[in-house]
């Protein structure tokens, strides 16, 4: 598929780095799939969706810069959804959110809502000032928020907020965020690991499942196909969370 | 079922099929995936000597009838790759590591430098700038990189052509004349996508290389010429994506038959492509041997 035309409808400031873009084309994504977005003469990268028709987005390199330039009423190009979503399983879910991650679970969050299941949800910000989707995160049912300096919630990394949860009594677990948080969250909860899903950020050089750069070790799965949703327990014994690879295709640290 | 087993280019392969350079080749996880999943032979990601992160994207378009691309050699650099061709290995079947150069010397220094099971040089990749077809289309210097690399290398030496030529086997007996252990016929065809909304070029680089089903009667045609022109052995690729297309490669001439694109469709196609074959050669009881080059005896 060549990627297809779009325009922006609006743009929602979050927080400072970070914005929600409206999208004027439905592609009824599942939550926890994403779009390569092309912004024209600059990059293709991958977004996750926040909403049936937006994006939320943290400025961190050139393309996402190039993006946040752009107002209602400019064009990108769409190559999408892509990959596989999250899967809605049980009666009570918990979604784990780190930061900007926090986007994708609470368009999850709505749908599992809809469909009359309990969502708990536990969003974890460096500080209050960049704290996110409150009001939508707390329409879900109940909330529970901490920041690194404590300026909102629970002082501390999202784990603390686990000692305020029952783990047991939840059907389904589902997270996203920075790895290292992702990882810090799965090594402390591994006897949930069957039942958590993540969604991972690797490199998407193709996202068409042909260049192998986003391929996890040591079994080589394809995270811009067969993810980038992936049942925690097969990240127990991969890469994540100690290592993964950039432009080049060689191993870097696991930052944000 | 009939034994697949081949010699091509100095390796012996359980099957004729293979993993083609630059797909899925990046880890050596996913290389192990590929000969796990029945590859009789895997190319890496063709590896430089120093790290590139290659073209901005879009790198890949998915078009009409195949597939276009310019990822632009993104390479960890040959000796970061070392250790993953060592992890492929434990997959159990040949790891040819495809290297590029802008230079015989280039060349030469990686070959000497790397471990594998052979070598395939990238002198035909249509969008890296000093590198690829912008060697490999000149006849004399296909022919001193591949007698470089063979100075060099204590593994077989094999050469990727490119089809951005008039005369594809003149490339070919270049490559033989400098000692090459095989060619490998085609890489991708030069080509382009523009967004009619815009005019935007799509690709990052703006042109990259066509594969896919769109480019097989043009690999069909050049391993039949080559295959008839020299003497070294053929490696077939170009839009083979099921067993009959594989079939027809090998009666073009085709030592062995890589596979690139249509892993889109999953790892299954490499079982796909040899059992198929298998049934083929079993129902005409034929060797994969008496089925090479047949269109030429015809």
């Amino acid at each position: 598929m060549r990627p297809m035309n779009c325009i922006i409808q609006e743009v929602h400031s979050e927080a400072p780095l970070i914005r929600t873009f409206r999208l004027d084309k439905k592609l009824d994504p599942a939550p926890g799939q994403y779009v390569m977005v092309w912004i024209r003469g600059v990059d293709e990268v991958p977004m996750s969706f926040s909403g049936p028709d937006t994006i939320t987005v943290q400025s961190v390199g050139e393309a996402t810069q190039a993006l946040f330039k752009m107002g209602a009423g400019s064009s990108i190009g769409l190559r999408g959804p892509l990959g596989n979503g999250f899967v809605l399983r049980g009666e009570s879910i918990l979604l784990v959110g780190g930061g900007v991650g926090t986007a994708p679970l609470a368009f999850l969050g709505e749908q599992a809502k809809r469909a009359g299941i309990r969502v708990t949800s536990l969003a974890g910000f460096r500080c209050s000032e960049d704290l996110i989707l409150q009001d939508r995160l707390e329409a879900l049912g109940d909330l529970v928020i901490t920041t690194d300096d404590g300026s909102a919630g629970i002082k501390g990394r999202v784990a603390e907020g686990l000692k305020e949860l029952d783990l047991a009594g939840f059907s389904q677990i589902y997270l996203c965020g920075p790895e290292v948080m992702m990882w810090d969250i799965i090594s402390r909860t591994r006897e949930h690991a069957g039942k958590t899903q993540a969604l991972l950020t690797r490199y998407f050089k193709c996202a068409a499942g042909v260049c192998g750069s986003c391929c996890l070790d040591p079994d080589g799965t394809r995270v811009c196909m067969e993810g980038p949703v992936i049942m925690a327990d097969r990240l127990l014994e991969s890469e994540f969370g100690r290592y993964r690879r950039g432009p080049t295709g060689g191993k870097g640290l696991c930052k944000g | 079922m009939p034994s697949l087993t081949v010699h091509a280019g100095g390796l012996t392969l359980k099957n004729p099929i293979m993993l083609a350079a630059g797909i899925l080749g990046t880890t050596g996880a996913s290389l192990r995936r590929a000969a796990l999943a029945g590859a009789g032979g895997v190319v890496t990601k063709s590896l430089g000597s120093v790290p590139r992160e290659g073209h901005h994207g879009p790198t890949i378009v998915h078009v009409e009838c195949g597939l276009l691309n310019a990822m632009g050699l993104p390479n960890p650099s040959y000796k970061e790759f070392q250790e993953e061709i060592d992890f492929a290995k434990t997959g159990g079947v040949p790891v040819v590591a495809s290297i590029f150069g802008s230079s015989a010397e280039e060349f030469a220094g990686i070959a000497r430098g790397l471990k594998a099971d052979a070598f395939e040089l990238n002198l035909s990749c249509p969008h890296a700038e000093k590198y690829g077809a912008e060697l490999g289309r000149y006849p004399d210097l296909v022919e001193s990189v591949t007698g470089a690399v063979k100075a060099a290398a204590d593994a077989p030496v094999w050469v990727k052509l490119t089809p951005n030529t008039a005369d594809i086997v003149e490339l070919g007996l270049a490559a033989q004349r400098g000692g090459a252990d095989a060619v490998v016929a085609i890489n991708t065809l030069k080509a382009m996508a523009i967004d009619i909304e815009t005019g935007y070029p799509i690709l990052g680089n703006r042109f990259g290389g066509l594969s896919g089903p769109a480019i097989k009667p043009v690999a069909v045609r050049a391993v039949y010429d080559l295959a008839m022109r020299l003497e070294i052995p053929v490696i077939g690729v170009g839009g083979v994506s099921c067993w009959e297309d594989a079939v027809e490669m090998i009666m073009a001439g085709a030592g062995a038959v890589q596979i690139g694109t249509a892993l889109q469709k999953g790892y299954g196609i490499f079982e796909e492509i040899t059992t198929g074959l298998a049934r083929y050669l079993e129902r005409k009881s034929l060797t994969p041997e008496d089925l090479r080059g047949m269109a030429g005896r015809r």
